[in-house]
Parts: C-alpha cells; sequence; structure tokens
C-alpha cells in the first residue's frame, strides 16, 4: 500500500425506478498520493460526484456500488458495513459540500455544528475541541474567528460559510477531504479567498484532497493532478500542467476550448444609427417600505440608465447583491420600478407589466437561471413551448403542434424531447427549452438572467453560441445579465458594471483588458486564469479588497 | 432497495403494490355495495324480522339481529350508502371549494389572501362537533342539512392545506414568466399550480374523506345524523351499543364497517400507483 487512496475497476450501478439497471461508473480507477489534491472534473452526469462520495462507502439512495476495490487508508470501503463506515467519515474521510448555505443547520449556532463530529467521534472534550476550532477559523482567515463560532449559519456570508463547513470538516484531523463544487455557488472575489484558505490549510497539514469541479481555471490553481471523466469513465489522467498545456482526449480538448470562448465578431456597422430598442432613464426600485418621497427603504437598483440598440446586446455584470437581477425584473415589469422611465421601441411602458399591453409582453421576454424552477415540473416540454403560441399568436393545433417542431430545431433538440418533462432532460436542454419559450412568443428583445450560470462550461460555451446563431438568424437583441465575465464578453456589444445597485462603468469587450473603474479592475483581476500559478502570483490590492470585497 | 423495487408490480406505465390494491378493492367493493344496496339487501331495513333481540349470526340473518330484532346485514348494507355517500358529497364539496380558495388566495396575495385567511383562521376555531350541533338544532337533520354541514366544517382545512402547498408554487420562476406572459388567474391556478400539487390534494382528500366519515359516525352516534328508520353506521353503532355486553355482531359490524373502510383509504393513499418515469437508455 502506497497511496492513500487505491480505487480499482470501480462499477456504481443504479436501479430506476421502472426496475431497469444502468451502470453509471463503467470501472474507474484512481490513486491519490499523501497529500496530493487531485481534481476531478467532467460534464453533469459525467460521474464525478459520484465517484467522490464512493470514496467515503456512500452513495446516492437508488445507486450501490457492485464492483471493484476503493481502498482508502489501507481499509476497502466498498466491503465494509455502513457501521464500520461511519467510524472513518469526518475522522478520516471529510466531505465539504456544494451548497454549505444547505447543509448547516439554521436553527444552532456555528460552533456547535463546527465541534459535532468531535462529539459523534469522541475525539476531544468540547473545550478543546472549541480551542482547536478557532485555531481553524484562523487558518482560514475567517473574520473575527473567537467570535465568529457564536453567530448562525444566516449570519455570515456565503464564503464564510464555505470556509466554515471546511473547518467543520477539518476538526476531525482528516487525512483526506472531498471537496463538492464548493466555490461553484460564490462570486469570484469571493471565490479567490476562499481557494487561497483552502489551499493554504491541505498543504500546511499535508491532507489528500479530492476536489470536484467543472471550472478548469479553478481546479488549475489547486489540483496536482487532474482526473477527466465522461459517461462514468476515466477519460485522461495527468498532472494539471500536462492536462492543460497537452490535453490528449478530445473531451478534455473541449473543455479547454470552453474556456476561451471565440470572441463575438463584431457587427458591420450596417445598422448603425439603428433606433435604441429599449431606453431606461434615471431608474429606481428596492425593496422595503416607501419612503416620502416615493423611493423604497433600500435601494437595489439606484438611477440606472441603459440604452439597448436593435440587434445589438448589453451585458450586465457584477457580484451578487449587486441588483442586476432586480434590475432585469425591472425592466420585463415584474418588479415595479419606483421611479424613471422604460421606453421600449419608441413608446413608454407601464412600470408594472399587469398594466402593459400583450404586444408589449410578448415583445420583451425573460429567461430565467434556474430553468428547473422556470419550467413547470407537471407538464411535457411541448405545452411549455406550445403555450405562448396559443395564447399570443391564437394558433390552432395542429399549427402549434408543427412550430414546436421548428422551435426544438432551432434550439437544437431532437424533436422527441417534445413529449419529455424537464426532470427527465439535462441542464442544457432544460435551458434550451426554456429558451425556445421565449423564442415562441416571438420577442424583440430577451432578458437573459444568468442563464448559463447553472449550466458547465461546454454546455454553457454551446448554449451562448446557440444564442448568437439565433440572433443572426431573428435579429434579436439581449440584455445579458451574469457574473461571468468571458460569456459577457462572447455574446455583448456593451458591458455595464454594476456594484451595489449603481452602474460604475460602461465598457466594450476590446477595452476590457484596460477598466478605468477600480472595482471594474478589481472584478476583472479575480476570473480565474488557466495558469495555474495565477492565485499564487496573485496580487490584489488590499485597499481595493477591502473597499470592494464582500468578505 | 431490491426488495421494494420486486413487490412493485408494473401496468400501464405505473407501478402499484399489493397493499394499495387490496385497499382499492375494499374501497370499490364497499362503493358498490352502496350503489346496488337497495337491490341486495335480503329485507327492508325497517322490518322486524327476528324475535330475539341481539340475535347471535345464523342462516338467513347472516350478521344477526340488532335491538329490535332486524337484519344487520340489510342495515350494514344500506348503512354503507349512507356513509359512504354522505361523505362523499361532503369531501367533494369541502375539497373543490377549500382548493379552488385556497390557490386563488396563493395566486392573488394581498388583501384577498389576508381575508381568506382570516376568515378560514376563524372558521377553524369552531368545535366541529359543536358547530354541526347548532346547525342540526337550528334547522333540523336531514341529508342536505348533513353534507352541507360536514363541507363546512372541512373547507378551512383543505382551504389551508391547499395555500400552503399553493404559496410555494407561486414562488417558482415558471409562475413569474406565465404572469409576465399575462396569463389570467383561471389560467395560473388550472394550468400552473394544480398540475403540481394534485397527487398531495388527492391525498389530503382521501384522508378528509375519512375524517367526515368518523365525524358523520360521531354526529349520528350523538343522534344528530340521520335519523330512524334510516342509519348510517355511526347510527348503527349508537343504537346497539347496548349490545357491547352480550358481544353482539350488531355493534361489532358497524364499527369494522366504518374501520374497514377508513383504514383502506389511508392505506390507498400511501400506496397510490407511481408513474413510471424512466427515461430510455
Amino acid at each position: 500500500m502506497t497511496n492513500l487512496v487505491e480505487v480499482r475497476n470501480l462499477r456504481i450501478e443504479a436501479t430506476t425506478d421502472a426496475g431497469r439497471v444502468v451502470e453509471i461508473i463503467k470501472g474507474v480507477s484512481l490513486d491519490i498520493a499523501d497529500g496530493e489534491i487531485v481534481a476531478l472534473i467532467g460534464e453533469s452526469g459525467s460521474g464525478k460526484t459520484t465517484v467522490a462520495l464512493s470514496l467515503m462507502g456512500h452513495t446516492r439512495p437508488g445507486c450501490r456500488i457492485t464492483g471493484g476495490v476503493i481502498n482508502v487508508n489501507g481499509k476497502n470501503m466498498a466491503a465494509l458495513s455502513e457501521k464500520q463506515r461511519a467510524r472513518f467519515r469526518g475522522t478520516a474521510i471529510a466531505y465539504v459540500p456544494q451548497s454549505a448555505a444547505a447543509s448547516f443547520n439554521p436553527s444552532s449556532t456555528i460552533m456547535e455544528q463546527v465541534i459535532e463530529v468531535t462529539r459523534i467521534h469522541r475525539l476531544m472534550p468540547p473545550e478543546q475541541a472549541r480551542k482547536r476550532a478557532v485555531e481553524l477559523f484562523r487558518a482560514l482567515s475567517l473574520p473575527d474567528p473567537e467570535g465568529i463560532g457564536a453567530r448562525y449559519p444566516h449570519q455570515v456570508s456565503g464564503g464564510q460559510l464555505q470556509r466554515l463547513s471546511a473547518a467543520m470538516a477539518l476538526i476531525g484531523d482528516p487525512k483526506l477531504m472531498i471537496f463538492d463544487e464548493p466555490t461553484t455557488a460564490l462570486d469570484v472575489t469571493t471565490q479567490i479567498d476562499v481557494l487561497k484558505a483552502f489551499k493554504s490549510v491541505m498543504r500546511a497539514g499535508g491532507i489528500a484532497g479530492v476536489y470536484v469541479s467543472h471550472d478548469l481555471a479553478v481546479v488549475a490553481q489547486i489540483a496536482d493532478r487532474i482526473v477527466v471523466l465522461k459517461g462514468g469513465e476515466v477519460q485522461e489522467t495527468g498532472t494539471t500542467a500536462q492536462i492543460l498545456s497537452a490535453a490528449q482526449h478530445p473531451y478534455t480538448r473541449e473543455l479547454l476550448a470552453a474556456f476561451e470562448p471565440r470572441p463575438r465578431q463584431v457587427h458591420a456597422d450596417a445598422d448603425a444609427g439603428a433606433k435604441p430598442l429599449l431606453r431606461i432613464d434615471n431608474v429606481t426600485a428596492g425593496y422595503g417600505a416607501v419612503r416620502d418621497d416615493g423611493l423604497p427603504l433600500i435601494r437595489a437598483v439606484d438611477c440606472i440608465n441603459l440604452v439597448v440598440e436593435k440587434g445589438r446586446n448589453l451585458g450586465i455584470i457584477g457580484e451578487s447583491g449587486c441588483g442586476k437581477s432586480t434590475l432585469a425584473r425591472v425592466i420585463a415589469g415584474i418588479h415595479p420600478a419606483a421611479a424613471g422611465d422604460i421606453i421600449f421601441d419608441g413608446k413608454e411602458l407601464q412600470r408594472a407589466a399587469g398594466k402593459r399591453s400583450q404586444d408589449q409582453l410578448r415583445e420583451m421576454q425573460i429567461v430565467f437561471q434556474y430553468a428547473d424552477t422556470a419550467l413547470n415540473p407537471a407538464k411535457p416540454v411541448e405545452d411549455i413551448i406550445a403555450r405562448p403560441l396559443a395564447f399570443y399568436h391564437r394558433l390552432d393545433r395542429q399549427a402549434r403542434s408543427k412550430r414546436v417542431d421548428e422551435l426544438l430545431d432551432m434550439v437544437r433538440l431532437p424533436r422527441a424531447l417534445r413529449y419529455r418533462r424537464p426532470s427527465e432532460l439535462s441542464g442544457g436542454q432544460k435551458q434550451r427549452v426554456n429558451f425556445a419559450r421565449a423564442l415562441a412568443a416571438g420577442p424583440k428583445l430577451i432578458i437573459c438572467d444568468e442563464i448559463t450560470s447553472a449550466l458547465d462550461t461546454v454546455v454553457a460555451a454551446a448554449v451562448i453560441e446557440l444564442l448568437k446563431e439565433l440572433q443572426r438568424e431573428l435579429g434579436l437583441s439581449y440584455i445579458f445579465i451574469s457574473h461571468d465575465l468571458s460569456v459577457v464578453e462572447a455574446i455583448c456589444d456593451e458591458i455595464m458594471v454594476m456594484y451595489n445597485g449603481e452602474r460604475v462603468e460602461q465598457i466594450t469587450p476590446d477595452k476590457l483588458k484596460a477598466p478605468t473603474h477600480p472595482y471594474s479592475k478589481l472584478l476583472f483581476s479575480s476570473v480565474p486564469k488557466l495558469d495555474p500559478t495565477w492565485l499564487d502570483g496573485l496580487v490584489r490590492d488590499p485597499e481595493l479588497v477591502s473597499q470592494y470585497g464582500h468578505r | 432497495m431490491a426488495r421494494v423495487a420486486a413487490s412493485r408490480r408494473s401496468l400501464l406505465g405505473h407501478s402499484y403494490n399489493l397493499v394499495g390494491v387490496v385497499a382499492a378493492l375494499v374501497i370499490v367493493a364497499w362503493t358498490l355495495i352502496a350503489i346496488f344496496a337497495p337491490y341486495i339487501i335480503p329485507h327492508s331495513i325497517g322490518d322486524i324480522v327476528d324475535d330475539d333481540y341481539f340475535g347471535p349470526m345464523r342462516q338467513g340473518l347472516w350478521l344477526g339481529s340488532d335491538y329490535l330484532g332486524r337484519d344487520m346485514l340489510s342495515r350494514v348494507l344500506m348503512g354503507a350508502r349512507y356513509t359512504v355517500g354522505i361523505s362523499l358529497a361532503a369531501v367533494s364539496i369541502a375539497c373543490f371549494s377549500g382548493v379552488v380558495l385556497g390557490m386563488i388566495a396563493a395566486v392573488a396575495g394581498g388583501w384577498l389572501d389576508t381575508c381568506l385567511s382570516r376568515f378560514m383562521d376563524a372558521m377553524t376555531s369552531i368545535p366541529s362537533k359543536l358547530f354541526g350541533l347548532v346547525v342540526v338544532a337550528a334547522v333540523g337533520s336531514s341529508i342536505p342539512v348533513l353534507i352541507l354541514t360536514l363541507a363546512v366544517i372541512y373547507i378551512p382545512g383543505a382551504y389551508r392545506f391547499t395555500r400552503a402547498l399553493a404559496v410555494n408554487i407561486n414562488t417558482m420562476d415558471f409562475m413569474t414568466v406565465a404572469r409576465v406572459r399575462g396569463e389570467s388567474t383561471v389560467y395560473l391556478i388550472g394550468s400552473e399550480i394544480l398540475p403540481n400539487i394534485i397527487r398531495p390534494v388527492l391525498a389530503d382528500f382521501g384522508l378528509r374523506f375519512v375524517f367526515i366519515v368518523l365525524l358523520l359516525s360521531g354526529l349520528s352516534f350523538l343522534g344528530l345524523g340521520l335519523q330512524p328508520p334510516l342509519a348510517d353506521w355511526g347510527a348503527l353503532v349508537r343504537e346497539n351499543i347496548g349490545g357491547l355486553p352480550f358481544a353482539a355482531p350488531a355493534v361489532i359490524v358497524p364499527s369494522l364497517a366504518i374501520a374497514s373502510l377508513t383504514i383502506s383509504v389511508n392505506l390507498l393513499i400511501d400506496n397510490l400507483p407511481q408513474k413510471i418515469r424512466d427515461r430510455n437508455p
């Protein structure tokens, strides 16, 4: 036994509700040495999380390990009983989940939850555990390490919570840590702090890690080796440098290529002097009680002006909480503005969607981030896409059916998918259906609210390509809201940077390298690069970080 | 896991299990009896056919006789008609009104939601038996009065339950999409919300049916339900309670009938057929 983890020919099967057995992991082998961090990357459904969980001897409901050996620290996790496995979980192997916010119990303090492992396994007395936890908080560079444990989970930020869940995992002094996409839900500026903290504690403790992610750039910063998975099989294994510079497998190359989106061809200015399609003047909106001046207490969007020209795209970028989604909802009339004018296609729009005419509603469509919640799970795809056709265009059944086929072709989905329900589609397919529904209305402007954020890199790149194509064919305009700079850069003619409800800068993609506003500088410099030395070499102006970073 | 899969059978794209099937059969049997009772009862329910009271089971009087010497089998079979019929009518009215109002409140929000919810809360605070007692005392007992009273008692529960479910659905993005599309409330509740909550609503329907059967039996037991010589199962238990010391079938059988129906409905709810949504390979 030379390696900490030796997985040989692992097979995991799942049983569907019809009793059909599907092999989801088809003979995966991998090794992890002491103190080594191995990244598992691949698209959603490739089995990367399943493999990571199997290292704890755990499978998700409906799945079971049917073959192979999972040697962790000299024990074959696959052969142990559940009770024996439980002894190693939290002590030898620890797990850091994707969504820390969903993994903390909101009704007890952070400290109680962090030291819970020591209580369950009787590792140390509570007093000692608390001291150890505070040390870990400090090592993970959490603010106020002495006091943060007394707070409740909702009282700390998402990035802090993610680091606290790492502290929870570290307290049992594990030999192996499993990270399941721990930074995917975080903002770029926060992600850097979390990654730095993870990296330093792992290095200091000589702890081995498995890092599950679909973000190659993040993986490049933290992993020693990369294992590329697809369809439950290992496609390629290599050191980080090897994979990044000389990837062999086509899928790996695709992943790398997706990271460098093709820049948008600048419009031949044939439509120069085009009329503005949408103009927004001094729009303010927010939440909370309305004060004397008619403005809400908390302003999520503060005096924003913007113009979208016909056939051109505007990108809105900023961190979570900067008001970009509220702005989208204000434009669509979901959240009526408190002040300001919205002029669409030459006419002034009512602030609330309910008061706008049907045609005005039809011409401006909004596509939401989470296709899971944006599509009614109880309806088949054809009903979802056909509804705007019936509602706006009053097509009869036959015409609707034909149009649904055309729309499915347009978004590059097989026609047979029309009979499925959203839960039977992959993330990328769902987002295409979501988009097809917006197209069905026959809009002039589509507001895309973070539509690629829930998708993995390759799929997101494909969706972006699709949007560009449709724009050429249909002459649409997009407002593209995202926190992902590379996505916005790929599709937009103009980029507006938002911070704290205000517009801080508006620039064109070719000037992205040289932002003028300090916040834009911080934001743009925080986007991870494929270069493995990027994180270690990153020097950020501490003044900027303290001014704009949400730590 | 494997055992669970084995005990479920599949048919027509749904998977069933044995408990659910048996429960469904019991319910179907009682329903058929309720429909055809007048044609299959051996004796008229008012006829005194036995010299003895609380007679034992014997040939001709398969379930013995009651406290007046009437045929128990006929009375239980006819009782099914009143118990199942009244309860079903009441639960249908209660659930339909409650579900529709609950969904409207969730979708509309604002003052309509507030007014409806407070009104329903006020209704909930009235003890159900007391409410039944007052109504029956005021307008007298008849089948329509019973149905309406039972329905009104159970509307607030159905309303609360549906509203709680619908409020969750209402926050989903597809509801926002439909609203921004300009859809009407009728479409929103019928086409977007209802399909997503129909399973729990049906389960609630079954549960409420059981409650109503028990409340109806309770009212009849107190003498507020159906008036003699008509008798539902609750009334049968009450009028034959004197047979308890003799272990007379007249008191045991209607109790068993109530139990078999309510337990079957509960078991069916817990074991409803599940649609198989298996992706093709």
